[in-house]
């Protein structure tokens, strides 16, 4: 069996108001998945895990999540990660509030 | 309700100083976040999905006026102007920013709230009876004894770091409203030779290994209550594994080592610490306590209104049938007010809400409001001539639900859409099963009905416990439910019975379709309920609606 393609982002959590965050390409946090980084290489993702977690004022508890590059754009993988990029269905709060305005955040 | 005295105020302002110092610290970098987490765990906040959960501890579930309106004040100026009722008496704000939860904190603790030991490996927030203090068949009051409780564990040293959180639920009645056999302690009142003590039940729970309590002490006098109690979770804080977090409940601890061999630790240990207790200022203080807790004057008037009301308006007779119980005094009557509106978020209630809540505990209630666990509200002292003037009300706040103990009165935690443990979502199931059963017109039909739906093995949706139990997983990257039938948590507390294989998210609400159309054809008449008839012919014929139809559906 061919080895998946590695397709990761680094995420986690802001620290001030918990939002999820994705590293983008420019090394700034983005709250949408769709501004994010996609790592093909592990070692490199690794490494940018490592240095993610290392700035600590600005996020919380990150990791990488596999997603998968589509015509569309960059969809999770994994339906938790889903909530995650939507936010809860419920109501339209979080993301879906906030969906209009700059990707790009000041924490 | 408890007062707060001096010392409670300036406890309460100490520890929130202690606290917001520690946010600062944490922003300023002076901490990391593993030295932080702790910290905020142990004043109740979490980091979910997307964002901060704060959990606040309703005392026993007792709140006043006052509190509700800061619960709402707090909504609206720092959350999303709603708040979530959970399964264990407390409150969530889902969206609270880490540098408002300070503020939050001290809004709280000016109308003596607050979120201590509502996370961590602690004592938590002791629950009770929503009826207590005005159910018919009550022995006694229970709120005292869990306040006194309250003040033994709150900051108690040597429970700050148990093996495992650690709960507790008191219940003053016959009937088990508090659920105390799936309680790390239940305590349940009982009489002997005229006097009021307690039966200890020790190492229930539910999630991923559910347990039944079991009986420790058949009767404990109320002067040893506190001695008895710490007898118990210091012979845990030792003896409880710290190896595996999955074993680390006292439930297993009673498990692996047998009832009788902690019976043997526990009543030894009590030996040792009665005489450090001063048992005359334990009941001195209960006296202090329960004159605080001492019922309303229960004003006297005709009822006639009430029974005009209910002839004449079909809306009131049907939510007066379901949604009020018999009170101690049978000119009154306990109001179940439902957080459960088909198609609504169980639990959730808005400021606006709120605050009409307040307004009617005020106007009616004599000021006394009660959050259950199953996630609705309670005015515990109406009088019957008040009820079509507050239904009225209620109408027009959207809070009037003639459903409480019906199958859209669901428990449901709040899963993937929140939660950071959760497996699956648990939410939109409830909230489709509600509306599609309203859609059908069934609901009176069926009757007395309990589902309870968990997005995790954890169980905070009691799954175990519904006569219809729905449990979320995550099967291989694909939302399952789980169903289990015939759980009960009252007095007769009984784990429900998997039927087999889950369900897709899509399939979940036909398959308790076809579970309640078996039931409407198996039960031998219409006043015999899901879980009699459920007890009476057992999972057999479930199971073959269940999965026979499924497979007649697929070919």
């Amino acid at each position: 069996m061919p080895a998946r393609p590695f397709f990761k982002v680094v995420t986690g959590n802001a620290l001030i108001d918990g939002d999820v965050v994705y590293l983008d390409a420019t090394d700034a946090w983005t709250r949408n998945l769709s501004a994010a980084h996609v790592f093909t290489n592990a070692d490199i993702a690794n490494d940018a895990l490592t240095h993610a977690n290392a700035r600590s004022h600005e996020v919380v508890g990150c990791y990488l999540a596999d997603v998968q590059v589509t015509a569309t754009g960059i969809a999770p993988n994994h339906f938790r990660e889903d909530f995650r990029r939507r936010g809860p269905s419920n109501y339209a709060h979080g993301k879906q509030a906030a969906a209009k305005g700059s990707p790009h955040v000041s924490l | 309700m408890y007062r707060y005295d001096d010392f409670d105020h300036a406890f309460l302002a100490e520890r929130n100083r202690q606290f917001r110092a520690q946010v600062e610290r944490r922003i300023d970098g002076s901490l990391t976040e593993d030295e932080f987490k702790p910290l905020r765990l142990m004043n109740g906040l979490y980091l979910q999905l997307h964002a901060y959960m704060l959990r606040v501890a309703i005392p026993y579930g007792s709140l006043n006026p006052g509190q509700m309106r800061a619960l709402a004040g707090i909504a609206d100026r720092w959350d999303k102007g709603y708040g979530h009722f959970t399964t264990r008496q407390n409150i969530q704000y889902n969206w609270p920013r880490l540098t408002d939860v300070p503020d939050m904190l001290d809004a709280l603790a000016k109308v003596g709230l607050h979120a201590i030991q509502t996370s961590g490996n602690t004592i938590r927030n002791v629950t009770s009876d929503h009826f207590a203090g005005a159910a018919a068949e009550e022995i006694a009051d229970p709120r005292p004894y869990a306040e006194l409780i309250r003040q033994w564990s709150t900051d108690h040293p040597e429970f700050q770091f148990l093996p495992r959180k650690f709960k507790v639920a008191v219940t003053g009645s016959e009937i088990d409203r508090a659920v105390t056999r799936a309680h790390d302690i239940g305590l349940r009142m009982v009489r002997k030779h005229g006097a009021v003590g307690f039966e200890v039940i020790v190492g229930g729970g539910l999630g991923r290994t559910p347990m039944i309590g079991k009986v420790l002490r058949d009767f404990l006098p109320v002067a040893d209550l506190l001695p008895y109690l710490e007898a118990v979770v210091s012979t845990y804080n030792l003896l409880g594994r710290r190896d595996n977090k999955y074993k680390a409940r006292i439930k297993i601890t009673v498990h692996e080592n047998g009832i009788e061999r902690i019976s043997e630790l526990v009543e030894a240990r009590f030996a040792e610490l009665r005489p450090e207790f001063d048992a005359a200022e334990t009941v001195l203080q209960l006296a202090r306590i329960s004159a605080m807790f001492a019922g309303p004057q229960l004003q006297q008037a005709d009822t006639a209104a009430f029974d005009a009301a209910r002839r004449a308006d079909p809306v009131f007779r049907a939510w007066a049938d379901t949604n009020l119980h018999a009170h101690r005094d049978s000119a009154h009557a306990i109001v179940t007010i439902s957080l459960k509106a088909h198609g609504a978020t169980p639990g959730d209630a808005t400021s606006d809400q709120m605050r009409a809540i307040a307004d009617l505990a005020e106007a009616y209630s004599y000021g006394e409001i009660r959050i259950s666990h199953e996630q609705n509200v309670i005015l515990p002292h109406v009088h019957r001539a008040d009820l079509p003037a507050l239904h009225a009300v209620l109408r027009d706040h959207g809070l009037a639900t003639a459903n409480a103990g019906l199958l859209s009165d669901i428990i449901a935690c709040p899963g993937m859409d929140y939660c950071a443990l959760a497996t699956a979502r648990s939410i939109p199931v409830a909230q489709e099963i509600a509306t599609h059963f309203e859609a059908l017109k069934l609901e009176h039909e069926i009757g007395p009905l309990k589902i309870k739906i968990s997005g995790c093995i954890n169980a905070c949706g009691h799954h175990h416990v519904g006569h219809i139990g729905i449990l979320g997983l995550d099967r291989a990257g694909v939302e399952s439910y789980q169903i289990t039938l015939g759980g009960d948590g009252s007095e007769d507390a009984t784990l429900g019975d998997r039927t087999g294989p889950g369900f897709a998210y899509d399939q979940i609400v036909p398959a308790i379709e076809r579970i309640l159309r078996a039931y409407l054809a198996l039960r031998s008449e219409a006043s015999e309920t899901f879980l009699s008839t459920y007890k009476r012919v057992g999972l057999a014929p479930f199971k073959a609606a269940l999965y026979e139809q499924e497979q007649a559906d697929a070919a």
